[in-house]
């Protein structure tokens, strides 16, 4: 009983970075660095909110997190690609943007600096956080399929092979016929709209919206892209294990075993770790970073 | 014959160099200043349409927020206070882009220099005179951001790490790590500071100047300026400087050309953690004489944004620092009218804005000539 309530929490800590490291996985394999990943879930978060409030449905709020999520990773593709500008410094600037905008339609829509009032989520209220809870919110069992679907996409479509080609070999791509630019585009927008529906699980699982809720979740969504080496069955390897040890540093509280700080240490410190190769060294895409010429 | 060829091929080359360098110089200025202008534009106008989605009037805004900065003796010694934290954080930034190193840990880097700056404060005793103890804050708020920019420069030198996301990680684990020495450890209890050094605290401008009074500007400002000068010099006038650029602009001619491009890179990245970790002083020895827990928040990231607004040049670095800091404290003052975060997606738009119009104003000029 207490493993089940141990695997139950991790999947629901797991679900926000499953989806954001989906988004990860598809934007990095096309070439663009997932740096913005953070800001398309707070965004997401955000704006799933302010559209579950208004309609009053939790559903309508989903498109709306969507849309906010995909207007961000739009803007981050087009200062990228077209304006070849720099996807590190857009990616970080793309953050802080998410985050002043959040905060200032806060106060303008809800006259509020740190929250939103209540709004609709999935599930029964106050069903707890057992099984009842967990199996009644459509996005968990979304966030799944999402993972499979990933793998399917990225590996056995025309449209997954393209994106590869696009992230390994840009120049070979366009030889033989691929639109590289508007590839680049389609993965910008999937994986805003991935990390968005991650947001939006955040802020319908507390019903409401907080200034900067997401807090890191996007970056450890990058951490498991990269320590899941760019594969999506991997990456949600990863966004697992870095669950598994949120719930166990949740779990110790109080008891003083570990301090909680070495425990939030742990999924940036395997991911640098994967990177220097001291267990198999992680190799991104090749054209990584770079304009496709 | 010999010597009507040698006298042709003289004249083949005439004299026009000097010309050339004129306009050579003026794009590259071009190059340099119209990127920040066209950002600058874009988030007036940005701006004006937030304060206008608030109902308010832009041209009050604006007003509160210049007559909140470089309007009173206060808001001019917040901003330079400010500016002297970015200046640090701009110029660690700046050196590891020469480099052609992405540092985005200027933020954890700037906590590690401030944090063992104040450990070193702790352990020295009382009332010894700041000219002997202020290098060894030197010393060591250098060495605590050095060790912390040190670390991804060595990964990348031997495994070939990217930077940018070791950075990024490091980032996590140092604050985190910081964050528990000092709540776990060092702590005065009811807050998440430590105590005050014993020596050496640097006096603040309102000391001196009576309307500074409550600001928290310091002579630290003035470290800040003979730093910029010295990584100008550092940069442009020394063989290690010159390697470091020749690096940055293309790694494989550099290693061809014998420079051992492993040495350069681990040695940027240290030199680039040092410069955002003397940084730590601004808050430690010349404003509150403590450490405190997130007192870098948020100055790590706008180094990046300053570095490539003052297009990686030591004094462009300081006036974008000034920039930035005007437009971050500018918030404070426009808060009473217009939510501060506006702030905060300006400069978002800026770094934005100047990233996406830099390739873009290069090639119009390159088309132009």
């Amino acid at each position: 009983m207490i493993l089940f309530a141990f695997l139950a929490q991790t999947l629901r800590i797991a679900i926000p970075y499953l989806f954001a490291a989906s988004g990860g996985v598809i934007s990095e394999r096309a070439g663009l660095i997932g740096l913005g990943l953070e800001g398309y879930m707070l965004s997401g978060a955000f704006c799933g909110a302010v559209a579950s409030y208004y309609s009053g449905s939790a559903w309508i709020g989903l498109l709306g997190a969507m849309a906010g999520g995909v207007a961000m990773a739009l803007l981050y593709a087009v200062t990228a690609i077209r304006f070849r500008g720099d996807q590190v410094v857009v990616g970080i600037a793309i953050n802080l943007l998410v985050i002043g905008l959040t905060r200032f339609f806060l106060r303008l829509a809800f006259h509020s600096s740190s929250n939103s009032p209540r709004v609709p989520g999935f599930g029964a209220e106050n069903s707890g956080t057992g099984f009842v809870a967990l199996a009644s919110n459509p996005l968990i069992w979304l966030g799944i399929i999402t993972v499979a679907v990933m793998g399917w996409l990225l590996y056995r479509t025309p449209f997954g092979l393209r994106v590869r080609a696009t992230g390994e070999h840009p120049a070979a791509a366009i030889s033989v016929g691929i639109r590289v630019d508007r590839i680049r585009y389609l993965a910008a927008a999937l994986s805003g709209m991935l990390a968005s529906l991650g947001g939006a699980y955040l802020a319908f699982d507390q019903h409401q919206f907080s200034a900067e809720m997401t807090a890191g979740r996007g970056f450890i969504a990058l951490a498991a892209t990269i320590f899941g080496r760019w594969d999506p069955l991997r990456a949600a390897l990863a966004c697992l294990l870095f669950a598994a040890a949120d719930t166990l540093q949740i779990q110790l509280q109080g008891t003083q075993l570990i301090p909680s700080q070495f425990v939030e240490m742990i999924p940036y410190a395997l991911t640098i770790i994967a990177l220097a190769g001291v267990v198999g060294r992680a190799v991104p895409p090749a054209a990584l970073g770079k304009v496709a010429e | 014959m010999t010597t009507t060829e040698a006298r042709l091929s003289t004249a083949a080359q005439p004299p026009v160099a000097p010309p050339v360098d004129r306009t050579a110089r003026r794009t590259a200025l071009e190059e340099a200043v119209l990127p920040a202008v066209v950002a600058l534009l874009v988030a007036a106008i940005v701006g004006d349409i937030l304060i206008l989605t608030f109902g308010q009037s832009p041209g009050t805004v604006y007003r509160l927020l210049l007559e909140g900065t470089w309007g009173n003796a206060y808001g001019l010694g917040q901003v330079l206070y400010k500016a002297t934290t970015l200046t640090f954080t701009g110029l660690a930034v700046a050196i590891g882009l020469r480099a052609g190193l992405f540092n985005i840990g200027a933020e954890s880097q700037l906590a590690a220099g401030g944090f063992v700056a104040a450990l070193v404060g702790l352990l020295l005793p009382a009332g010894m005179p700041a000219l002997l103890t202020l290098p060894v804050y030197l010393i060591a708020a250098a060495a605590g951001g050095g060790i912390v920019g040190g670390v991804p420069g060595v990964l990348k030198a031997k495994f070939g790490a990217h930077e940018v996301i070791t950075t990024i990680m490091l980032n996590f684990i140092v604050l985190a790590l910081l964050n528990y020495l000092t709540a776990a450890h060092l702590k005065v209890e009811g807050s998440l500071h430590t105590a005050a050094i014993h020596s050496g605290a640097l006096p603040r401008f309102s000391s001196y100047i009576e309307p500074f009074h409550g600001s928290a500007a310091n002579v630290v400002l003035f470290i800040a300026l003979v730093t910029a000068i010295v990584t100008w010099w550092f940069l442009f006038r020394t063989r290690r400087g010159f390697e470091l650029r020749a690096t940055g602009l293309q790694p494989e001619a550099a290693e061809y050309g014998g420079i051992n491009v492993g040495n350069v890179w681990w040695r940027a990245m240290t030199l680039s953690g040092a410069l955002a970790g003397i940084g730590g002083l601004n808050f430690v020895l010349g404003y509150k004489h403590y450490y405190e827990d997130s007192f870098a928040s948020g100055a790590g990231f706008l180094g990046i944004a300053v570095a490539i607004v003052g297009r990686n040049h030591p004094l462009g670095v300081v006036l974008a620092a000034l920039v930035f800091a005007t437009i971050s404290q500018g918030g404070l003052a426009v808060n009473a009218v217009v939510p501060k975060q506006m702030v905060d997606v300006l400069q978002a738009v800026v770094i934005i804005a100047v990233a996406a119009s830099v390739p873009e104003v290069r090639r119009m000029l390159r088309k132009a000539r």
